[in-house]
């Protein structure tokens, strides 16, 4: 709903728009090309800018302008320079942080890619920018019988909204099946197949704005994690045990009235198509002691491939999940120590671990990382490549007597290319390993020295 | 120590002494009157005043620095004039009185003298300054121990010597701390030696010990190998879900739980109405480690709670035998106990069920009367008391006790084995005990009021009066008490008489005559099938098949016997309890299978008896024989080759004490296998000759290790039988099945795959109808609010569930929805063929219902007799809403609706529901879970109704059909 209203024609906005006069003033974008990926319930963008410098003085800023439900919405942005011709390209990253301005017209959000080099007047440079979206995708009907296909509205703009003046832009949109109820026309608009293509249009003052919808059948997996909790537990004696606790839903179309075994199980392809019971879990090589249980047991439906490149859990929960069911069930695993830790030359040690969520294709929506350190582990420091909140907690595990700092790193909104690896850096002394042994023994020392003290002593008061 | 220091004393006041070849303990199975003594008095001294032999080598006691007196006669040694003997014990004895005793001794007639002549009368014991736990009301040990281990009544006459090689740690298995218990006749560095043997007899006996309670431990771990760690069946969910309740709120919110999650719209209040017991001890082990720092979960804890106390409840039995035959005896019964199926299948891993600390309680209690009654000692009592508190606190069985320990004083009173001792056993356990028992909420009052608790009361009194009587008999002459006892008795009589008389008015107003209903059922087999199907409904409370004995207790079953022949002889205050015990669980079992579970620790107990007897005989006749037969030529050799006589044992024998030693082994292992074998006649030889022919008559060689070939391959067909019935019978918790296929082992998790459906999509406050069954798993594990349970406290709630199942949809739907349920759970094994399903226990549901509501007749679903859903079904059959539920769609499954349980095919196979709609199945077909659907359906239908004067009709008939429902 937002979303049409902010649709309405802004041309009169764009003379009022007094928002980084000089650089919007200075910068046009030559090309834009966007591709939109619609295939899985995260949204993928793809956009390629070819970006001109009519000022005079060198910028080294580029703003990108998001309506204020993507932005919400916005779970990834990565935007890297090419350079070079055709085959021989090469990228490089750029930063991207959002913009210290003002909010836009109707609340439109800014985002900064700062250039590596000034780019000088009258210069040239391509940005390719990915985004992602999550919950962008509004099942349409909302509710669902079992055997009915999921259907899904998609909103964005047809010309792509930019603090710039465009000349020329192209959007291509990839729908997963070439089933599309309906779709906005803004002229010229093609279709092809499960590809739509808005475009090319010329000349947008900048931040026009074209809301488009489109309507079509999108039955892969919504699955959503709402919570996942990690626990990353280091022990120096040689292994690394984490435990992912997940509370998984189904965010698709509600399913609606009854649920019948036996369609669902004699018309697989054709009841129940946008339910799924199957889930992926990409784990780290060299994996063992794997476990999948809820609340109430084990959950005996996995199966584990192992090879020496990764490890790869296959798994169902306890029943199949339709849209609005949830299921709640924990993982956990061991891994080699050797693999993850190492140590740095001032001996100092850190853990190397992947973030985000092992389950392919599927978005979190508050991810908890806890790296649990061993007992007597100093100055903890986490070096994570995109922004997290972080604060410290202190765990007592077994026979622990000062407890285990704990780093926790929260995160929301996470896709699977979060899933890069992270450091935890920390100082540990190897005396503490021997803690526990030290605190057994004596005890068990004391209590023997206690028998046998108690059975050569005579308490009898009379003989 | 006391003793041991005394015995260095003798030994170096006279060195030849300990050169002396005696051994008490055969000594007092001194056979020479065995069998022609039964008629001679029990006391009063010797016609005869040859002593024997043995007797005049001991040192005699100086009248004048003797404090004591002769504990046989229990005359002062100076005023009777006669000089008396030291003992090697230590204690002093008239030479004429101990050599009547010794020959006396073992007989069977002596039972009175055994009890009252070593040890104990009253005050005027002059052991007591002996530790109370040596204290023994069989008198055969003289010599008290040093540690408790070795405090053997009777087996102290086993072990090796010291000059006999090593014995193989199984040869001491049984034995060696029997054998410890010897007091030192020897030199000092033997002494010293045989300290080293004590200890190592102990220490042996403790690992011993500790194996079997690792044994004990580990065979219940099946279920968590072969399943997994999780708690099994129906009544651990609830039990599993009060403690997590406990450990997430603490103990005073537990007390005040009102739980309205079951029994809706009723609720249940949990603190007054559970047996804390096992609750509050998961919530303590939990506690204790979480304050250590362990961080294991709640459900870890439950699971392994019941193992553990099967470890605690094999030392609790080795403490009970040992206290009724011995140590030898008791580590078998362990060893048998921590194995026996019948109690595997109540505490496997998982289990987490009342009986998992209920046995162990009932056991440590049996311990600490029979520990009472041996030794007098009030702080056992004490013990007691608490430990029946715990059992209280833990199980419905505890009036097993309350009732079998009063029986048994009352017999020990009967057959005139009164005693200070029995007063202290019994008077506080029952002030105490009721006391403490009264402050469990579920018990409360109970505790005095019920008709399960007056046996103990009346007992009680019983045991004052003939307690009073006693001490009247003590401070007045014959002839008063004469006078006294008819006055008492005419007046006590009528008073008696008037008492019992209001006492069994008062029981009788009450219509079940003051009984619970599981107590009355056990009185009388036959009640509960009569009165209350819920009980008879149970397959637990059925009694159970002959083949469920060989199952559950196996050659347990065919040593009882021997064990309890065994407890006869002699017959102790201990072993007529054992025995008494035996009988009683051996009748509850035959009424009810689930309490085989109370048999089984006695069965344990006289099979321990029974084969450490017979190990002994047998054992004892190979070492004899082995080594006896050698030795005959070497006079040294015999000491050698007297491994069962160990420590009195010298190194310098004269041949005829030799000889005598000799003969008096051979006559003991006589006796022995006169007990076992029951084969051997031996009276009326008159001749020396023909005695020692006798007494050489020990078992042949062969015949001995055949024998003990024998039982060890018995023991072995019981370990395995044990094992098997560990790993295959009794580990699957019933929540996950398996199966096993060509394409390998299939899993059946629809329960909790039903269970966790109904947690995480439905609301939390829906209410889930099902049988009652299934009422304690649905709230523990799907955490929903559920209409009856497990708890079969409410009869006619139990009905109304029964009525809506076997009503027409119409009718159970009003039923369930006055009742606010939203979904309706039933489980169907017709796909896979699973048993145990609602369609095989609608015929409780129909007679629960039925005996309530009257509109439910049982004939009407019955064809010849029998519930059949094929197409020989009635029509109220086919139509009831159990049967519409499990069958509904099944058609369309297989295309002809075989349903594999019953082994037919169903009689109505296409309908419709009107008023449920499937809102989930799992994967096997086994829990189906219907939504009742939102009334405004009938809304619609009524406005239809209004237009078609036909379907008017019909449906002015149904309500019609509604107006008998019960709710509306």
């Amino acid at each position: 709903m937002k979303l049409i209203r902010l649709a309405l024609p802004i041309w009169s906005l764009v003379l009022l728009c007094v928002l980084h006069a000089s650089s919007s003033q200075e910068i046009q974008i030559v090309n834009a090309e966007r591709r939109i990926d619609l295939s899985s319930h995260i949204v993928k963008v793809f956009l390629t800018l070819k970006i001109e410098n009519t000022g005079t003085s060198p910028v080294s800023d580029v703003l990108l302008a998001f309506p204020p439900t993507q932005a919400n919405h916005l779970a990834l942005l990565k935007a890297q320079a090419a350079t070079g011709k055709r085959k021989k390209k090469t990228f490089t990253f750029l930063d991207v942080y959002p913009a210290e301005l003002p909010e836009g017209p109707n609340g439109t959000k800014y985002f900064s890619i700062s250039l590596h080099s000034k780019l000088g007047a009258g210069e040239v440079v391509t940005l390719e920018v990915l985004y992602m979206l999550t919950h962008s995708l509004d099942p349409f009907p909302e509710e669902i019988s079992q055997s009915e296909s999921q259907l899904v509205y998609y909103r964005d703009s047809a010309i792509l909204l930019s603090p710039y003046q465009v000349k020329q832009q192209i959007t291509f949109i990839k729908t997963p099946s070439s089933k599309i109820e309906s779709f906005s026309m803004v002229e010229p608009t093609n279709r092809a197949g499960a590809e739509l293509k808005y475009g090319p249009y010329e000349n947008h003052s900048p931040h026009s704005y074209s809301p488009v919808i489109i309507h079509f059948e999108n039955n892969n997996p919504f699955a959503v994690v709402e919570e996942l909790v990690r626990e990353i537990e280091i022990s120096h004696w040689g292994s690394i045990q984490i435990t992912e606790q997940y509370k998984l839903a189904h965010a698709g179309a509600r399913h609606k009235g009854v649920f019948s075994r036996v369609e669902y199980q004699s018309r697989p392809g054709h009841s129940g198509i946008s339910s799924f019971r199957h889930l992926l879990a990409r784990l780290p090589p060299r994996v063992h002691s794997v476990y999948y249980r809820d609340e109430i047991g084990n959950i005996s439906s996995s199966h584990l491939r192992l090879d020496s490149k990764k490890s790869e859990l296959e798994f169902e929960p306890r029943y199949p999940l339709f849209g609005g069911w949830k299921a709640t069930f924990v993982i956990g695993y061991g891994l080699p120590l050797e693999d993850f830790l190492f140590e740095l030359p001032d001996g100092k040690r850190y853990l190397n671990f992947s973030f985000g969520c092992p389950l392919v294709e599927t978005v979190v929506n508050k991810l908890t990382v806890k790296v649990v350190l061993p007992e007597g582990s100093l100055d903890p420091s986490v070096d994570v490549p995109f922004p997290v909140e972080q604060y410290l907690e202190k765990k007592y595990s077994y026979l622990d007597v000062v407890g285990r700092t704990v780093v926790v790193l929260e995160k929301n909104n996470v896709v699977p290319e979060h899933n890069s690896p992270f450091q935890v850096y920390y100082h540990f002394n190897p005396i503490f390993m021997l803690a526990e042994p030290i605190m057994l023994t004596t005890t068990f020392f004391l209590l023997f020295i206690t028998c046998v003290a108690y059975l050569h002593i005579d308490l009898s008061i009379s003989k | 120590m006391a003793d041991l220091s005394s015995d260095h004393a003798i030994t170096k006041q006279d060195e030849s002494l300990t050169s002396l070849p005696f051994d008490l303990d055969e000594a007092l199975s001194f056979p020479v009157r065995y069998s022609s003594s039964d008629d001679s008095p029990v006391e009063g001294t010797p016609t005869e005043p040859d002593w024997h032999p043995v007797v005049m080598n001991f040192p005699a006691v100086d009248p004048d620095d003797s404090a004591g007196h002769c504990t046989v006669c229990m005359e002062g040694f100076r005023s009777s004039g006669e000089g008396g003997r030291r003992m090697p014990c230590g204690h002093a004895y008239h030479a004429s009185c101990i050599t009547t005793w010794l020959s006396l001794g073992h007989s069977a007639t002596c039972q009175k003298q055994a009890n009252y002549g070593h040890f104990v009368i009253g005050g005027r014991n002059p052991l007591r300054q002996v530790p109370a736990r040596q204290v023994y009301n069989n008198s055969k040990s003289f010599f008290p121990s040093i540690l408790d281990l070795d405090a053997s009544p009777q087996r102290a006459r086993t072990g090796p010597s010291f000059s006999a090689p090593p014995a193989l740690p199984s040869e001491t298995l049984n034995t060696s701390a029997g054998a410890c218990a010897r007091p030192s006749m020897s030199s000092p560095e033997t002494a010293s030696e045989r300290t080293v043997r004590h200890a190592f007899g102990n220490v042996l006996a403790f690992f011993v010990l500790l194996l079997i309670g690792v044994l004990a431990f580990s065979i219940r771990l099946f279920s968590v190998i072969k399943y997994e760690s999780v708690i099994h069946e129906f009544d651990p969910y609830f039990n599993y879900r009060v403690t997590q309740f406990l450990t997430k709120n603490g103990i005073y919110d537990f007390w005040n739980w009102f739980d309205d999650r079951t029994w809706y719209p009723l609720g249940r209040v949990i603190g007054g109405t559970v047996y804390p017991g096992l609750t509050l001890t998961a919530g303590t082990l939990w506690w204790v480690l979480h304050s250590l720092n362990i961080p294991l979960s709640v459900e870890t804890v439950c699971v392994f709670t019941a193992p553990t106390f099967s470890a605690f409840a094999s030392w609790a039995t080795y403490l009970l035998t040992k206290e009724v035959k011995g140590p030898g005896a008791g580590l078998a019964a362990a060893t048998l106990l921590g194995m026996v199926p019948s109690y595997i299948s109540r505490s496997v891993a998982g289990s987490y069920d009342n009986e998992a600390v209920a046995i162990f309680a009932l056991i440590f209690t049996f311990f600490l009367y029979i520990k009472t009654l041996n030794t007098g000692s009030l702080f056992y009592a004490t013990l007691n008391a608490i430990s029946y508190f715990y059992m209280v606190c833990s199980w419905g069985g505890y009036t097993f006790i309350i009732n079998l320990i009063p029986i048994h004083v009352l017999l020990c009173i009967v057959t005139g084995r009164y005693s200070s001792r029995l007063y202290i056993a019994y008077a506080p356990l029952v002030v105490l005990g009721t006391l403490l028992a009264a402050l469990v909420p579920v018990v409360g009052f109970n505790a005095v009021m019920t008709s399960e608790h007056f046996a103990s009361f009346l007992v009680f009194i019983i045991l004052h009066v003939v307690a009073l009587v006693y001490y009247i008999k003590g401070i007045l002459s014959p002839r008063m008490f004469k006078v006294a006892v008819t006055l008492v008795l005419s007046i006590g009589l009528a008073v008696c008489c008037a008492v019992i008389a209001i006492l069994i008015a008062v029981v009788a107003s009450s219509p079940t005559k003051g009984w619970s209903g599981r107590s009355l059922s056990l009185l009388d087999p036959t009640y509960a099938s009569k009165y209350i199907p819920i009980i008879a409904s149970v397959s637990e409370h059925q009694p159970p098949a002959w083949p469920s004995y060989f199952m559950d207790i196996n050659v347990l079953a065919f040593l009882v016997p021997a064990g309890i022949i065994a407890c006869f002889l002699p017959l102790s205050d201990a072993s007529s309890f054992a025995v008494l015990y035996i009988v009683t669980s051996v009748y509850f079992s035959g009424v009810m299978v689930r309490l085989m579970l109370v048999l089984a620790p006695a069965a344990c107990i006289m099979s321990g008896i029974a084969l450490s007897e017979a190990f002994d005989a047998l054992t004892g006749s190979i070492k004899f024989q082995l080594l006896g037969f050698s030795t005959e030529n070497s006079q040294v050799g015999v000491g050698d080759a007297s491994p069962d006589n160990a420590p009195a044992q010298k190194n310098a024998v004269k041949s005829d004490a030799s000889e005598n030693t000799l003969k008096d082994r051979t006559s003991r292992k006589n006796k022995k296998k006169e007990k076992e074998r029951g084969k051997e006649e031996q009276g009326g030889q008159s001749s020396l000759q023909s005695q020692i022919k006798m007494r050489l008559q020990v078992l042949p060689l062969e015949s001995s290790i055949i024998g003990v070939f024998l039982l060890i391959m018995l023991g072995a067909f019981y370990v395995v039988h044990c094992v098997w019935a560990a790993a295959e019978a009794y580990s699957a918790p019933s929540i996950v099945l398996t199966s096993h296929s060509q394409n390998g082992l299939h899993v059946f998790d629809d329960f909790r795959e039903a269970y966790a459906w109904l947690r995480h999509n439905t609301e939390v406050d829906d209410k889930v109808a099902s049988w009652w069954d299934y009422g304690y798993q649905t709230t523990a594990m799907a955490n929903r609010t559920v209409i009856v349970d497990n708890n079969t406290w409410n009869n006619t709630h139990i009905a109304t569930v029964g009525t809506a199942m076997s009503s027409p949809e119409k009718a159970a739907w009003e039923i369930f929805n006055s009742l606010d349920v939203k979904y309706v759970l039933v489980v169907f094994g017709g796909l896979v063929g699973y048993p145990s399903d609602d369609i095989n226990k609608f015929l409780w549901m129909v007679r629960i219902g039925g005996g309530v509501f009257p509109h439910i007749k049982e004939p009407d679903y019955l064809r010849d007799g029998q519930y059949r859903i094929d197409s020989q079904a009635t029509p109220t059959m086919l139509n009831c809403l159990m049967y519409k539920l499990s069958y509904y769609r099944f058609v369309d499954a297989d295309g002809k609706g075989f349903d594999r349980v019953r082994q037919t095919e169903i009689g109505k196979k296409h309908f419709k529901l009107t008023h449920f709609e499937e809102v989930f199945t799992t994967h096997h077909w086994m829990v189906r879970i219907y939504k009742l659907k939102p009334p405004k359906n009938r809304i619609r239908g009524k406005a239809k109704k209004s237009k078609l004067k036909a379907s008017s009709i019909s449906s002015s008939k149904k309500s019609t059909k509604i107006k008998k429902n019960p709710w509306l």
